[in-house]
């Protein structure tokens, strides 16, 4: 399915931009947002705490040696990341800090299934590529002349440099990160047959919970 | 046609299929915590939405409550209990505050309470929720956005994933406990070895589990990135849903709750139910664990440079040396608590171990019972006694506590965790702690050695 032209003008159909290698495996959701910054009622203010303690020392000064403090990676708004990529806990704090800290894509061979999903919510591309691919464009990364990679959302595609590559994306995350809609509004859309549904239920499934 | 249980789930939850490729599925019951619901609350009132069918969602304080007393020891997490409490209010939703009874670990509470049977389809804004696949139902979490979907239309936007069945087969030894089941099964199939699948336990050592060891069964399957765990409904699910208010009929639009015979699956792995002995975890993955009776790896093990690098990094996060015997490693702390071991079946294998025992010297060590209930039955039941007598603090309330220490119980940097938890990521039980996790009686056997130490030397 291949209808980008929605309803909303604005479409993001490449992403551009320096990336930073980030090698570990299994970078988990406490790793990406520490939970000390958990404890908050709204979504803003998060930057600071993405790969915090990555990033700052236990006196809150930078490490010098951590990629995202040093040029040109500071700038860089793709990461080419480990295996397992978000695994742990559902926490979208982990996403929404990413995001707030100029973070465009991740570059991965593979990504837990929630932070996958929140990854499509809020902008935040996430292409699976092989691992050789992977691997590839790992040593693109960590070439510090600050070259630029490039992502083709609606072709899936990769290109940095000699390499050109595929990447996987399922369709409904491909429209939903190039159309930028809202989930929740789109799927009022479908509340008769939400409401049909419902009236098939058996009254035994109809949990009410005790207040 | 044969189908998995996992496709008769989803296509008994099917609303309409998407035009982009999704389905919208039917989340019968949705469950929420104070961290990661506010948000969601918010996007709603942005939006000017209302909550689709309030009686279809539960709320429970358990991340940042504290669990010496239920005041909140602090004005952050004041606020967030407060918050979840006035959108409750606000929209007719069920809420189980500090005091409350029922009040508990989300996970603890839900099955306690009866809100889960075969069938259901179950969605929580927490990655445990495959919790609920112990009793046939398809239970994952989800993110805040998905919160606010859930909220607002009583549904999620799903893709149907691949299944894979893991088969144990065969008696496990004594001493052999689901816990430490499900960490073979991660140390097998490996962290995120099950991203993209659904998977099914099966075989005779998961149906000779009984709920409490299912349950930690499909609560860790999360760790090999399962985004669901399921294990048929049978007898064993039966009798325990009796008496329970809300417990449904044993099928659900006369569907069985199993696998059919001739059911295919994308994958299957085997484990001999023999071949499992009592695990700790080493490193700072859950699939980095060893039989008690070994030792830490050394890099010769690994083959290429990046794996021996990762272990070089895992030893020197957690303060091992290679080579070093698992029964070595001095602890600090002992914690029994947490979705994936805190029910009273749980806390009834720790005090066996505990009865006429004290903890060694210069370790702390403490209980979070999961729930307001399990605590009272455990008290009931006298297990109370036997955790203070062996030297083991009792925490008045429940909650997840030094799981993911939100709240005030937080080990040192440095400080090492003999933990019946499910994570042992760099800074899960504080900045800079080590955590080792075991079944609680495990955890039990190490708090009386002052190091890890085989429960089945303590007879
Ligand atoms: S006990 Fe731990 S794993 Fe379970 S819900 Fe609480 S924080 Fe999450």
């Amino acid at each position: 399915m291949n209808d980008w032209q929605g309803k909303d003008g604005q479409m993001t159909k490449t992403i551009k931009g320096i990336s930073a290698p980030l090698p570990l495996a299994n970078v988990d959701t406490d790793v990406i947002m520490p939970k000390r910054f958990l404890i908050t009622i709204t979504r803003e203010g998060l930057a600071d705490g993405t790969f915090a303690d990555l990033r700052f020392d236990n006196e809150g000064a930078r490490r010098p040696d951590f990629i995202l403090n040093k040029a040109p990676w500071t700038q860089a708004n793709i990461l080419v990341v480990g295996d397992n990529f978000g695994c742990g806990s559902s926490r979208e704090h982990a996403v929404w800090g990413m995001r707030q800290l100029g973070i465009d894509a991740c570059i991965g061979t593979s990504f837990a299934g929630i932070f996958y999903d929140n990854a499509r919510k809020n902008g935040l591309a996430l292409p699976i590529v092989s691992h050789q691919t992977r691997d590839l464009l790992l040593r693109f990364a960590d070439d510090d002349n600050g070259a630029e990679i490039e992502i083709d959302l609606i072709n899936r595609t990769i290109t940095a440099g000699d390499i050109d590559a595929p990447f996987e994306m399922d369709p409904a995350t491909q429209t939903a990160l190039i159309r930028g809609r809202d989930d929740t509004l789109d799927s009022l859309e479908h509340a008769g047959a939400i409401r049909e549904y419902e009236a098939g239920l058996k009254s035994k499934m109809r949990v009410s919970v005790i207040k | 046609m044969s189908r998995t249980l996992y496709d008769k789930l989803v296509d008994a939850h099917k609303v309409c299929d998407l035009p982009d490729g999704d389905m919208l599925i039917y989340v019968d019951f949705h469950i929420m915590n104070e961290y990661t619901s506010p948000q969601a609350f918010s996007g709603l009132d942005t939006k000017g939405l209302d909550v689709w069918r309030p009686e279809a969602h539960l709320a429970v304080v358990d991340h940042v409550n504290a669990t010496r007393s239920n005041e909140p020891h602090d004005a952050a997490s004041k606020l967030l209990i407060d918050n979840l409490e006035s959108n409750c209010t606000r929209h007719d939703i069920a809420f189980y505050g500090l005091g409350d009874q029922r009040q508990g670990i989300e996970h603890v509470v839900v099955p306690e309470q009866g809100l889960v049977t075969p069938g259901m389809l179950i969605a929580c804004g927490d990655s445990h929720t495959t919790t609920y696949g112990a009793y046939g139902a398809l239970g994952f979490g989800i993110g805040t956005s998905e919160v606010e979907h859930v909220l607002a239309t009583q549904t999620l936007r799903y893709k149907r994933m691949k299944t894979m069945r893991v088969l144990i087969e065969g008696d496990t030894a004594p001493g052999v406990t689901a816990k430490d089941i499900i960490m073979k099964v991660v140390q097998v199939v490996g962290a995120g070895g099950a991203n993209g699948f659904a998977v099914e336990f099966a075989g005779s050592a998961t149906q000779n589990l009984d709920m409490a060891g299912r349950m930690t069964v499909c609560n860790m399957a999360v760790e090999l990135g399962a985004r669901a765990a399921l294990i048929a409904a049978d007898e064993i699910t039966e009798t325990a849903l009796q008496g329970h208010s809300h417990s449904g009929r044993f099928t659900y639009n006369g569907e069985s709750w199993h696998s059919d015979l001739e059911a295919v699956f994308d994958k299957e792995v085997t484990i001999a139910g023999g071949d499992i002995e009592p695990l700790i975890t080493w490193g700072t993955s859950p699939d980095q664990s060893v039989p008690i009776t070994a030792q830490v790896p050394v890099a010769s093990d690994y083959v290429t440079p990046k794996a021996k690098a990762a272990l070089a990094r895992s030893l020197n996060y957690m303060g091992l040396t290679e080579g070093q015997s698992a029964q070595s490693i001095e602890i600090d702390t002992a914690f029994i608590g947490s979705c994936t071991n805190s029910r009273i079946e749980d806390l009834r294998e720790a005090a066996k171990i505990l009865t006429g025992r004290h903890v060694a010297a210069g370790v702390e060590a403490i209980v979070v019972p999961g729930s307001a209930m399990t605590r009272l039955k455990a008290e009931a039941e006298g297990l109370r006694e036997i955790f203070e007598a062996a030297g083991f603090e009792w925490r008045p309330e429940a909650g997840c506590s030094m799981c993911l220490a939100m709240n005030d119980d937080i080990a040192m940097d440095g400080e090492r965790v003999a933990s019946s938890t499910n994570r042992n990521f760099e800074g899960r039980q504080g900045r800079g702690a080590r955590t080792h996790l075991m079944s609680p009686a495990m955890v039990a056997a190490a708090a009386i050695a002052g190091h890890l130490a085989d429960v089945r030397d303590f007879k």
